[in-house]
């Protein structure tokens, strides 16, 4: 499955050395599930919040169950 | 074996009040289930509250209660703190646990009706979002059903399943443990964010996974178990018992709380019949395995096994799966009924799809198509894991409104396969399922509210005119009080003294 390498954000926590998160990279022609996730993108431009930052900052949550 | 057997399903959303982060918790929570319940309780009395007697959190499934001394002050769940709590005429309990409004659904009896009702719930949550919009002056408050802020904190979405009691614990942890390390690969919703506080810009497949670090306990709120122990079934304690499941991560998908639900039924299923006494599939270390499963994306990692095997969590998965298939085929195939025979399908389709090309299942599992989405984003607008768009992605996913929640769009758009329709969900907002007691429960909220006192799982309690007493009707029992064995009875009693001389339980409490 197609995914972007995140190389330069891999820094290995010392508690957990032996589960590096593997993300494998692969430049492949677009498929048919990539022109349904792009035909969707424009929409939810649209409903997405304002300031991404910010909104994702502000929510903070109380522990549960 | 079946997938049949009374279950449930309690989630504790995330709430959030736009721009206000230091809003108290518990004030806006209760704004929620003090909205919807205003607007459920026309005719009502003041509220019919929740009657904690008959709870026992602390009671441990090995055989021992904590004292209320060395417990933590969160585990006292049967402590009436005056916070909002409301029964529904569909059966369930919407009310404030622990700073997050909690939806519990009815007690349902099969896997189907278990995504139904949540579905309803999610329903309710977001109806109750609009009517504590409209109080005067009022901050808008957002849900979310999800499990965590990625700064450290993390709620759940418990599963609940109806035991016999003669199975022994010893063998629920040894074969639920491997199986719920596993299952994650279809029952993951998908976290930008690793270690319980995010601080790495990683995907990984489970929300719940990083939170969790022993392998067996009483605890829900700190040093959280694979397997938790609590033993307060709501019901017969020497027939029943109910196991409290706290690993699964809240779902959007119905395809993957179906799967979630049913394939767990199968394997306690099997756990009762001791069918899967010579088999073990647990890992060396499970709670490492549990988070290493989670953070590889590939599916690749290898559990190591106690017995010396390594296997993907596929792997298990299928092998899991092959022994159900062994074990209906000693019942004989025509034993299956047709929604296990359909779990059982599923769950084969759903593990082919992991072993050979994941993104084919992005339109049933909540991880995939929820990856699936950043993915777009980063393709189209050349962003690096960290960016917070791809984090607000993360949490909009399952922003509860229908209009604004990604998972929705999805659904909408035909992008994540749904198996209700609005109609049915609506419907199931206000009515009970048919076939447990949250039938009795639910009709009575709806045909008497002016009566009902208070409720619990196992109990209501009646205020009926010309009666000193408050009257205590107990529900023990799971599978009575359904439309089967009281529905005609409810339909011939236009008022509660009436249905409580048919019912003979004319002694005050």
């Amino acid at each position: 499955m197609p995914q972007r390498e995140s190389a330069e954000h891999r820094h290995v926590d010392r508690e957990t050395a032996e589960d590096e998160v593997t993300v494998a990279s692969v430049d492949s022609a677009p498929t048919e599930l990539d022109a349904d996730v792009d035909s969707i993108l424009d929409e939810i431009d649209s409903v997405l919040e304002e300031n991404a930052e910010d909104f994702v900052k502000s929510f903070v949550q109380k522990g549960g169950q | 074996m079946s997938v049949h057997r009374v279950m449930g399903i309690e989630t504790e959303y995330g709430i959030s009040v736009p721009g206000l982060p230091n809003m108290n918790p518990m004030a806006s929570s209760s704004q929620i289930v003090n909205a919807y319940a205003r607007q459920a309780a026309q005719g009502a009395r003041a509220r019919a509250h929740w009657d904690y007697d008959l709870e026992s959190p602390l009671r441990d499934a090995r055989g021992f209660d904590m004292s209320r001394a060395d417990a933590d002050p969160s585990q006292l769940t049967d402590e009436d703190t005056g916070m909002a709590n409301v029964i529904l005429t569909n059966g369930a309990r919407l009310y404030v646990d622990h700073a997050h409004p909690e939806y519990s659904s009815p007690e349902v009896t099969n896997p189907r009706d278990a995504v139904l009702w949540d579905r309803a719930g999610v329903v309710i949550m977001a109806r109750a979002m609009e009517l504590a919009a409209a109080v005067p002056q009022a901050e808008p408050i957002v849900l979310y059903k999800n499990n965590t802020d990625n700064k450290g904190a993390s709620y759940g979405c418990h599963e609940n399943y109806l035991m016999q009691r003669a199975t022994p614990f010893a063998d629920i942890v040894r074969h639920l443990t491997p199986f719920f390390i596993t299952r994650q690969v279809f029952t993951g919703a998908g976290r930008l964010g690793v270690g319980q506080d995010g601080r790495r810009s990683a995907y990984q497949i489970s929300q719940r996974a990083d939170f969790f670090e022993v392998e067996v306990g009483l605890e829900t709120t700190l040093k959280r178990p694979i397997i938790n122990t609590r033993d307060e079934p709501h019901a017969d304690p020497e027939r029943f018992r109910r196991l409290h499941v706290i690993v699964g991560d809240a779902n959007l998908s119905d395809t993957a709380t179906y799967l979630k639900m049913g394939t767990t039924a199968i394997v306690l299923s099997m756990v009762e019949a001791g069918f899967l006494r010579g088999r073990d599939w647990s890992a060396s270390r499970s709670v490492a395995e549990m988070h290493a499963v989670s953070h590889d994306t590939t599916l690749g990692h290898r559990i190591a096994l106690a017995d010396g095997r390594s296997l993907t969590a596929v792997q298990v998965q299928q092998e899991i799966l092959d022994a159900a298939r062994d074990f209906c085929g000693r019942d004989g195939a025509s034993a299956l009924d047709p929604q296990t025979e359909h779990v059982l399908d599923e769950w084969q389709r759903v593990l082919d799809g992991l072993a050979s090309d994941p993104a084919t299942l992005s339109r049933e599992l909540d991880w995939l198509a929820k990856l699936a989405l950043m993915e777009g984003y980063m393709r189209r607008d050349a962003l690096p894991w960290d960016a917070p768009r791809l984090q607000l992605i993360d949490l909009q996913y399952s922003d509860v409104r229908p209009q604004r929640g990604l998972a929705a769009r999805l659904e909408d758009r035909g992008l994540l396969t749904r198996m209700f329709t609005d109609d049915e969900v609506a419907a199931a907002v206000l009515s009970p399922p048919e076939d447990t007691r949250a039938y009795f429960r639910g009709e009575c909220m709806r045909r008497y509210p002016a009566s009902v006192a208070a409720a619990s799982w196992d109990s209501l309690v009646f205020d009926v005119p010309g009666y000193e007493s408050l009257l205590r009707v107990p529900t023990l029992e799971p599978t009575r009080g359904t439309r089967a064995h009281v529905g005609a009875l409810l339909d011939s009693s236009p008022d509660v003294a009436t249905l409580i001389q048919r019912l003979g339980a004319d002694a005050p409490r």
